[in-house]
Protein backbone atom coordinates (compact mmCIF):
# COMPACT_ATOMS: atom_id res chain seq x y z
CA UNK A 1 0.00 0.00 0.00
CA UNK A 2 1.60 3.75 -1.35
CA UNK A 3 0.61 6.25 1.48
CA UNK A 4 1.66 9.92 0.78
CA UNK A 5 1.83 12.66 3.39
CA UNK A 6 1.44 15.97 1.97
CA UNK A 7 4.32 18.30 1.85
CA UNK A 8 3.96 22.10 2.67
CA UNK A 9 4.64 24.82 4.97
CA UNK A 10 3.36 23.35 7.94
CA UNK A 11 5.68 21.76 10.85
CA UNK A 12 4.95 18.54 12.38
CA UNK A 13 5.51 16.78 9.43
CA UNK A 14 7.80 13.98 10.28
CA UNK A 15 6.33 13.29 13.06
CA UNK A 16 3.56 11.99 10.96
CA UNK A 17 6.28 9.88 8.82
CA UNK A 18 8.08 8.71 11.60
CA UNK A 19 5.05 7.13 13.37
CA UNK A 20 3.95 5.41 9.98
CA UNK A 21 7.14 4.24 10.26
CA UNK A 22 7.03 2.84 13.33
CA UNK A 23 3.66 0.85 12.10
CA UNK A 24 5.84 -0.98 9.47
CA UNK A 25 4.52 1.42 6.69
CA UNK A 26 6.53 3.31 4.07
CA UNK A 27 5.21 6.58 3.14
CA UNK A 28 6.12 9.51 0.66
CA UNK A 29 6.36 13.28 1.76
CA UNK A 30 5.60 14.62 -1.42
CA UNK A 31 3.38 17.91 -2.95
CA UNK A 32 3.41 16.02 -6.29
CA UNK A 33 0.23 15.68 -8.13
CA UNK A 34 0.72 12.47 -9.33
CA UNK A 35 1.92 11.06 -6.67
CA UNK A 36 -0.70 12.07 -4.17
CA UNK A 37 -3.55 11.25 -6.73
CA UNK A 38 -1.82 7.66 -7.72
CA UNK A 39 -1.45 7.10 -3.57
CA UNK A 40 -3.74 4.13 -1.74
CA UNK A 41 -4.19 6.32 1.28
CA UNK A 42 -3.40 10.14 1.71
CA UNK A 43 -2.24 11.92 4.88
CA UNK A 44 -2.71 15.51 5.27
CA UNK A 45 -0.89 16.79 8.38
CA UNK A 46 0.69 20.06 10.29
CA UNK A 47 0.99 22.35 12.74
CA UNK A 48 0.99 25.87 11.55
CA UNK A 49 -1.41 28.90 10.97
CA UNK A 50 -4.34 29.32 8.36
CA UNK A 51 -4.12 31.92 6.50
CA UNK A 52 -0.20 31.43 5.57
CA UNK A 53 -1.40 27.18 5.14
CA UNK A 54 -3.71 27.99 2.99
CA UNK A 55 -2.20 30.75 1.06
CA UNK A 56 0.78 28.18 0.46
CA UNK A 57 -1.55 25.32 -0.49
CA UNK A 58 -3.30 27.56 -3.09
CA UNK A 59 0.37 29.18 -4.64
CA UNK A 60 1.44 25.45 -4.92
CA UNK A 61 -1.89 24.38 -6.46
CA UNK A 62 -1.99 21.93 -3.86
CA UNK A 63 -6.00 23.18 -3.10
CA UNK A 64 -7.57 22.26 -6.39
CA UNK A 65 -5.36 18.32 -5.82
CA UNK A 66 -6.47 18.30 -2.29
CA UNK A 67 -10.35 18.68 -2.92
CA UNK A 68 -10.38 16.07 -5.72
CA UNK A 69 -8.89 13.12 -4.11
CA UNK A 70 -11.08 9.98 -3.97
CA UNK A 71 -8.93 7.98 -1.70
CA UNK A 72 -9.26 7.56 1.91
CA UNK A 73 -7.68 11.39 3.37
CA UNK A 74 -6.62 12.08 6.62
CA UNK A 75 -6.70 15.52 7.89
CA UNK A 76 -4.53 16.08 11.22
CA UNK A 77 -4.74 19.21 13.30
CA UNK A 78 -4.33 22.15 10.85
CA UNK A 79 -4.78 19.44 8.31
CA UNK A 80 -8.25 18.68 10.02
CA UNK A 81 -9.28 22.93 10.01
CA UNK A 82 -8.17 23.26 6.20
CA UNK A 83 -10.49 20.69 5.43
CA UNK A 84 -13.66 22.77 6.40
CA UNK A 85 -15.02 25.79 5.00
CA UNK A 86 -13.80 28.75 6.86
CA UNK A 87 -11.51 29.62 9.60
CA UNK A 88 -11.41 32.46 12.43
CA UNK A 89 -7.86 32.36 12.38
CA UNK A 90 -6.55 35.31 9.72
CA UNK A 91 -10.13 35.37 8.64
CA UNK A 92 -9.83 32.36 6.13
CA UNK A 93 -11.47 30.92 3.35
CA UNK A 94 -10.21 26.97 3.49
CA UNK A 95 -11.03 24.09 1.29
CA UNK A 96 -14.71 23.26 1.88
CA UNK A 97 -14.92 19.70 2.40
CA UNK A 98 -16.72 19.65 5.52
CA UNK A 99 -19.84 21.78 5.89
CA UNK A 100 -18.08 23.69 9.02
CA UNK A 101 -16.68 27.16 10.62
CA UNK A 102 -13.34 26.84 12.22
CA UNK A 103 -13.64 29.12 15.47
CA UNK A 104 -11.22 30.20 18.25
CA UNK A 105 -11.56 28.89 22.12
CA UNK A 106 -12.65 31.38 24.01
CA UNK A 107 -12.13 30.70 28.12
CA UNK A 108 -14.99 31.37 30.29
CA UNK A 109 -12.82 30.58 33.51
CA UNK A 110 -9.24 31.31 34.02
CA UNK A 111 -8.52 27.79 34.44
CA UNK A 112 -9.19 27.23 30.54
CA UNK A 113 -6.01 27.82 29.04
CA UNK A 114 -5.58 29.04 25.58
CA UNK A 115 -4.33 26.19 23.65
CA UNK A 116 -5.63 23.67 25.09
CA UNK A 117 -2.60 21.50 25.32
CA UNK A 118 -2.43 17.68 26.53
CA UNK A 119 -4.42 14.60 26.81
CA UNK A 120 -8.59 14.91 26.60
CA UNK A 121 -10.36 12.03 26.07
CA UNK A 122 -13.12 11.05 22.98
CA UNK A 123 -16.01 10.24 23.33
CA UNK A 124 -19.60 9.11 21.02
CA UNK A 125 -17.25 7.74 18.53
CA UNK A 126 -18.84 6.33 15.46
CA UNK A 127 -16.44 5.50 12.80
CA UNK A 128 -14.08 2.76 11.97
CA UNK A 129 -11.42 4.85 12.82
CA UNK A 130 -12.07 4.26 16.63
CA UNK A 131 -12.67 0.21 16.33
CA UNK A 132 -11.65 -1.58 19.46
CA UNK A 133 -12.18 1.02 21.94
CA UNK A 134 -14.02 0.11 24.32
CA UNK A 135 -13.98 3.16 26.39
CA UNK A 136 -12.97 7.53 26.04
CA UNK A 137 -9.56 7.41 25.16
CA UNK A 138 -7.01 9.65 25.89
CA UNK A 139 -5.75 11.48 22.82
CA UNK A 140 -3.19 14.28 22.52
CA UNK A 141 -4.25 18.06 21.41
CA UNK A 142 -2.02 21.18 20.68
CA UNK A 143 -4.76 23.80 19.53
CA UNK A 144 -6.47 27.67 20.00
CA UNK A 145 -8.94 27.08 17.11
CA UNK A 146 -11.88 24.21 17.41
CA UNK A 147 -14.92 22.90 15.23
CA UNK A 148 -17.95 23.53 16.37
CA UNK A 149 -20.09 19.72 16.21
CA UNK A 150 -21.81 19.28 12.77
CA UNK A 151 -22.77 16.82 10.98
CA UNK A 152 -19.54 15.32 9.86
CA UNK A 153 -18.87 15.10 13.66
CA UNK A 154 -17.40 11.72 14.46
CA UNK A 155 -16.07 12.09 17.66
CA UNK A 156 -16.37 14.77 20.23
CA UNK A 157 -14.16 16.61 22.83
CA UNK A 158 -15.37 18.44 25.48
CA UNK A 159 -12.80 21.41 26.81
CA UNK A 160 -14.45 24.81 27.22
CA UNK A 161 -17.36 23.43 25.48
CA UNK A 162 -17.81 19.92 23.46
CA UNK A 163 -16.55 20.25 19.69
CA UNK A 164 -15.53 18.21 17.27
CA UNK A 165 -12.59 15.41 17.65
CA UNK A 166 -12.94 14.06 14.80
CA UNK A 167 -15.00 14.51 11.21
CA UNK A 168 -15.57 12.34 8.48
CA UNK A 169 -17.09 12.85 5.09
CA UNK A 170 -17.00 10.56 2.05
CA UNK A 171 -13.60 9.75 1.45
CA UNK A 172 -12.13 12.27 3.72
CA UNK A 173 -11.23 11.96 7.52
CA UNK A 174 -10.00 14.37 10.28
CA UNK A 175 -9.00 14.72 13.76
CA UNK A 176 -8.40 17.63 15.96
CA UNK A 177 -5.79 15.65 17.86
CA UNK A 178 -2.19 14.11 16.93
CA UNK A 179 -2.73 10.50 16.37
CA UNK A 180 1.05 10.08 15.79
CA UNK A 181 1.65 11.24 19.41
CA UNK A 182 -0.99 9.59 21.33
CA UNK A 183 0.50 6.58 22.07
CA UNK A 184 -1.01 2.96 21.82
CA UNK A 185 -4.09 4.70 20.89
CA UNK A 186 -3.24 7.02 18.30
CA UNK A 187 -1.28 3.95 16.83
CA UNK A 188 -4.19 2.02 16.96
CA UNK A 189 -6.52 5.13 14.98
CA UNK A 190 -3.68 5.15 12.39
CA UNK A 191 -3.39 1.67 12.16
CA UNK A 192 -7.68 1.88 11.17
CA UNK A 193 -7.01 4.41 9.01
CA UNK A 194 -4.62 1.68 6.78
CA UNK A 195 -6.58 -0.74 6.80
CA UNK B 1 -11.85 17.11 30.98
CA UNK B 2 -8.39 17.93 30.14
CA UNK B 3 -5.80 15.77 31.98
CA UNK B 4 -2.68 16.94 34.28
CA UNK B 5 0.42 15.49 33.35
CA UNK B 6 3.83 14.06 34.51
CA UNK B 7 6.64 14.55 32.31
CA UNK B 8 9.94 12.78 33.41
CA UNK B 9 12.88 14.76 33.01
CA UNK B 10 16.04 13.03 31.40
CA UNK B 11 19.23 15.43 31.86
CA UNK B 12 21.57 13.86 28.74
CA UNK B 13 25.04 14.34 28.62
CA UNK B 14 27.22 12.78 26.29
CA UNK B 15 24.39 10.71 25.40
CA UNK B 16 23.54 9.66 28.47
CA UNK B 17 21.21 10.56 31.23
CA UNK B 18 22.16 11.68 34.57
CA UNK B 19 20.57 13.91 37.54
CA UNK B 20 22.16 16.34 39.60
CA UNK B 21 21.15 17.45 43.17
CA UNK B 22 20.50 20.79 43.40
CA UNK B 23 22.40 21.13 40.40
CA UNK B 24 25.44 19.81 41.23
CA UNK B 25 27.26 16.30 41.00
CA UNK B 26 25.82 14.13 38.39
CA UNK B 27 25.04 10.24 38.79
CA UNK B 28 24.25 8.10 35.30
CA UNK B 29 20.67 6.98 35.14
CA UNK B 30 20.36 5.21 31.84
CA UNK B 31 20.10 5.24 28.03
CA UNK B 32 17.94 8.10 27.34
CA UNK B 33 15.93 6.19 24.43
CA UNK B 34 15.40 3.00 26.45
CA UNK B 35 14.58 5.04 29.21
CA UNK B 36 12.55 7.23 27.08
CA UNK B 37 9.96 4.29 25.67
CA UNK B 38 10.19 2.54 29.44
CA UNK B 39 8.41 5.82 30.80
CA UNK B 40 6.08 6.10 27.41
CA UNK B 41 4.87 2.57 28.39
CA UNK B 42 3.95 3.24 31.62
CA UNK B 43 2.16 6.37 30.83
CA UNK B 44 4.09 9.68 31.15
CA UNK B 45 2.12 11.85 29.25
CA UNK B 46 5.48 13.74 27.58
CA UNK B 47 9.44 13.66 28.38
CA UNK B 48 11.47 16.36 28.86
CA UNK B 49 15.12 16.17 27.14
CA UNK B 50 17.68 18.65 28.49
CA UNK B 51 21.38 18.69 27.09
CA UNK B 52 23.59 19.57 29.46
CA UNK B 53 26.46 19.37 27.33
CA UNK B 54 27.67 23.11 26.33
CA UNK B 55 30.30 21.73 23.87
CA UNK B 56 30.06 22.40 19.95
CA UNK B 57 30.67 18.30 19.51
CA UNK B 58 28.20 17.62 22.48
CA UNK B 59 25.49 19.98 20.67
CA UNK B 60 25.92 17.22 17.36
CA UNK B 61 25.51 14.41 19.20
CA UNK B 62 22.06 16.07 20.64
CA UNK B 63 20.71 16.84 17.68
CA UNK B 64 21.26 13.19 16.72
CA UNK B 65 20.26 11.95 19.36
CA UNK B 66 16.64 14.10 19.23
CA UNK B 67 16.40 12.48 15.60
CA UNK B 68 16.75 8.89 17.24
CA UNK B 69 13.94 10.02 19.61
CA UNK B 70 11.40 11.15 17.52
CA UNK B 71 11.73 7.70 15.49
CA UNK B 72 11.07 5.63 18.17
CA UNK B 73 8.93 7.78 20.88
CA UNK B 74 5.12 7.88 20.45
CA UNK B 75 4.42 10.71 22.62
CA UNK B 76 5.16 14.59 23.02
CA UNK B 77 8.80 15.55 23.94
CA UNK B 78 10.66 18.65 24.53
CA UNK B 79 14.54 19.59 24.20
CA UNK B 80 16.38 22.35 25.87
CA UNK B 81 19.42 23.06 26.93
CA UNK B 82 21.73 25.42 24.71
CA UNK B 83 19.49 27.10 22.58
CA UNK B 84 20.43 30.72 21.62
CA UNK B 85 19.47 31.03 18.35
CA UNK B 86 16.02 30.45 16.16
CA UNK B 87 19.07 29.00 13.89
CA UNK B 88 19.08 26.56 17.26
CA UNK B 89 15.46 26.24 17.34
CA UNK B 90 14.96 25.13 13.90
CA UNK B 91 17.60 22.48 13.76
CA UNK B 92 16.19 20.45 16.84
CA UNK B 93 12.03 21.09 15.25
CA UNK B 94 13.45 19.24 11.75
CA UNK B 95 14.91 16.73 14.22
CA UNK B 96 11.90 15.73 15.36
CA UNK B 97 11.36 17.60 18.84
CA UNK B 98 7.78 18.59 19.24
CA UNK B 99 8.53 21.30 21.97
CA UNK B 100 11.71 23.06 22.72
CA UNK B 101 12.68 25.31 25.70
CA UNK B 102 14.25 28.20 26.51
CA UNK B 103 16.10 29.51 29.40
CA UNK B 104 18.85 31.59 29.50
CA UNK B 105 18.71 32.85 26.54
CA UNK B 106 15.57 34.57 26.86
CA UNK B 107 16.30 36.58 29.17
CA UNK B 108 19.53 37.92 27.86
CA UNK B 109 17.12 38.11 24.48
CA UNK B 110 13.92 38.22 25.57
CA UNK B 111 12.83 39.03 21.59
CA UNK B 112 13.41 35.39 20.54
CA UNK B 113 10.54 34.26 22.69
CA UNK B 114 8.83 36.73 20.14
CA UNK B 115 10.89 35.27 17.17
CA UNK B 116 10.14 31.32 17.79
CA UNK B 117 6.16 31.95 18.34
CA UNK B 118 6.29 33.97 14.51
CA UNK B 119 8.00 31.70 13.57
CA UNK B 120 6.72 28.44 14.78
CA UNK B 121 3.92 28.93 16.43
CA UNK B 122 3.64 29.58 20.31
CA UNK B 123 2.73 26.03 20.94
CA UNK B 124 6.43 24.73 20.56
CA UNK B 125 7.54 27.25 22.59
CA UNK B 126 8.55 26.68 26.68
CA UNK B 127 10.03 29.13 28.55
CA UNK B 128 12.28 27.95 31.71
CA UNK B 129 12.74 29.77 34.41
CA UNK B 130 15.36 28.34 37.43
CA UNK B 131 14.18 31.12 40.26
CA UNK B 132 15.50 31.39 43.99
CA UNK B 133 13.62 32.90 47.17
CA UNK B 134 15.70 35.79 48.44
CA UNK B 135 15.92 38.48 50.43
CA UNK B 136 13.93 40.31 47.59
CA UNK B 137 11.51 38.13 46.62
CA UNK B 138 11.80 34.92 43.95
CA UNK B 139 14.86 35.98 41.79
CA UNK B 140 15.58 35.10 38.09
CA UNK B 141 19.25 32.57 37.73
CA UNK B 142 20.80 31.72 35.03
CA UNK B 143 23.37 29.19 33.47
CA UNK B 144 21.91 26.33 35.06
CA UNK B 145 21.32 28.18 38.90
CA UNK B 146 25.36 29.87 39.04
CA UNK B 147 23.95 33.69 37.87
CA UNK B 148 21.49 35.49 39.87
CA UNK B 149 19.82 38.35 37.94
CA UNK B 150 17.60 41.08 38.96
CA UNK B 151 14.49 39.80 37.24
CA UNK B 152 11.88 39.39 39.97
CA UNK B 153 10.08 35.03 38.39
CA UNK B 154 6.59 36.60 38.28
CA UNK B 155 6.97 39.97 36.52
CA UNK B 156 9.18 37.85 33.87
CA UNK B 157 6.45 34.54 33.58
CA UNK B 158 4.10 37.74 33.25
CA UNK B 159 6.83 38.95 30.30
CA UNK B 160 7.79 35.49 28.63
CA UNK B 161 3.59 34.68 28.51
CA UNK B 162 2.75 37.96 26.77
CA UNK B 163 5.35 37.48 24.30
CA UNK B 164 3.86 34.20 23.19
CA UNK B 165 5.56 31.53 25.21
CA UNK B 166 3.04 28.13 25.37
CA UNK B 167 3.87 26.99 27.74
CA UNK B 168 6.64 28.19 31.58
CA UNK B 169 8.55 25.54 33.31
CA UNK B 170 9.08 26.84 36.39
CA UNK B 171 11.76 25.33 38.75
CA UNK B 172 12.39 26.24 41.84
CA UNK B 173 16.20 25.70 43.19
CA UNK B 174 15.17 26.16 46.55
CA UNK B 175 13.14 22.76 46.11
CA UNK B 176 15.05 21.03 43.52
CA UNK B 177 16.90 17.89 44.32
CA UNK B 178 15.84 18.36 47.95
CA UNK B 179 12.64 15.89 47.76
CA UNK B 180 10.57 18.28 50.22
CA UNK B 181 8.09 19.05 47.67
CA UNK B 182 7.30 21.66 45.28
CA UNK B 183 7.05 25.25 45.41
CA UNK B 184 3.68 25.36 45.78
CA UNK B 185 2.96 29.11 46.89
CA UNK B 186 4.75 30.15 44.13
CA UNK B 187 2.94 27.69 41.88
CA UNK B 188 -0.36 28.99 42.52
CA UNK B 189 0.83 32.64 42.35
CA UNK B 190 1.73 31.38 39.02
CA UNK B 191 -1.48 29.93 37.57
CA UNK B 192 -3.67 32.51 38.84
CA UNK B 193 -1.35 35.39 36.73
CA UNK B 194 -0.55 33.26 34.12
CA UNK B 195 -3.14 32.59 30.82
CA UNK B 196 -0.62 29.90 29.17
CA UNK B 197 0.43 25.88 30.90
CA UNK B 198 2.28 26.05 33.92
CA UNK B 199 5.01 22.88 34.70
CA UNK B 200 6.27 22.56 38.37
CA UNK B 201 9.43 21.29 38.69
CA UNK B 202 11.64 20.29 41.80
CA UNK B 203 10.92 18.79 44.72
CA UNK B 204 9.04 15.62 44.24
CA UNK B 205 10.06 13.12 46.57
CA UNK B 206 7.03 10.89 47.56
CA UNK B 207 3.36 10.77 45.64
CA UNK B 208 1.85 13.68 47.61
CA UNK B 209 3.49 16.01 46.19
CA UNK B 210 2.60 15.53 43.18
CA UNK B 211 -0.73 15.50 44.29
CA UNK B 212 -0.05 18.75 45.84
CA UNK B 213 1.75 20.72 42.85
CA UNK B 214 -2.00 20.16 41.16
CA UNK B 215 -4.38 20.50 43.94
CA UNK B 216 -2.38 23.51 45.94
CA UNK B 217 -0.19 24.72 43.27
CA UNK B 218 -2.41 24.36 40.74
CA UNK B 219 -0.14 23.41 38.08
CA UNK B 220 -0.64 21.92 34.76
CA UNK B 221 1.61 19.68 34.88
CA UNK B 222 4.53 18.11 36.97
CA UNK B 223 8.14 17.98 36.18
CA UNK B 224 10.60 14.92 37.88
CA UNK B 225 13.57 13.32 37.18
CA UNK B 226 15.56 11.03 39.93
CA UNK B 227 12.06 9.23 41.36
CA UNK B 228 11.39 8.41 38.02
CA UNK B 229 15.25 7.13 37.62
CA UNK B 230 15.62 5.12 40.13
CA UNK B 231 12.81 3.42 40.66
CA UNK B 232 11.62 5.14 43.66
CA UNK B 233 8.04 6.22 42.44
CA UNK B 234 6.69 4.08 39.29
CA UNK B 235 4.03 6.47 37.14
CA UNK B 236 1.77 3.56 36.56
CA UNK B 237 1.04 3.56 40.84
CA UNK B 238 1.36 7.54 40.83
CA UNK B 239 -0.92 8.08 38.46
CA UNK B 240 -3.28 5.38 40.06
CA UNK B 241 -2.63 7.35 43.28
CA UNK B 242 -3.28 11.05 41.24
CA UNK B 243 -6.66 9.85 39.46
CA UNK B 244 -8.27 9.99 42.77
CA UNK B 245 -7.84 13.61 43.12
CA UNK B 246 -7.31 14.80 39.34
CA UNK B 247 -8.14 14.09 35.91
CA UNK B 248 -5.13 11.97 35.18
CA UNK B 249 -4.67 9.80 31.72
CA UNK B 250 -4.68 6.25 32.46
Amino acid sequence: MQVSIVKYNAGNIRSVDNALRRLGAEPIITDDPTVLRNSDRVIFPGQGEAESTMQYLHEHKLDEIIKGLTQPVLGICIGMQLLCRHSEEGNTDCLGIFDADVRRFRPTEHNQKVPQMGWNTINDTKSKLFEGFSKPEFVYFVHSFYVPLCEATIATTDYIQPYSAALHKDNFFATQFHPEKSGSVGEQILKNFLL
Amino acid sequence: MLAKRIIPCLDIKDGTTVKGTNFVGLREAGDPIELGKLYSQQGADELVYLDITASHEGRKTFTQLVTRIAEEINIPFTVGGGINELQDVDRLLNAGADKISINSAAIRHPELINDIANHFGSQVCVVAIDAKQTANGWKCFLNGGRLETERDLFQWAREANDRGAGEILFTSMDHDGVKQGYANEALSRLSAELSIPVIASGGAGVKEHFRDAFTVGHADAALAASVFHFGEIPIPELKKYLAQYVQIRL
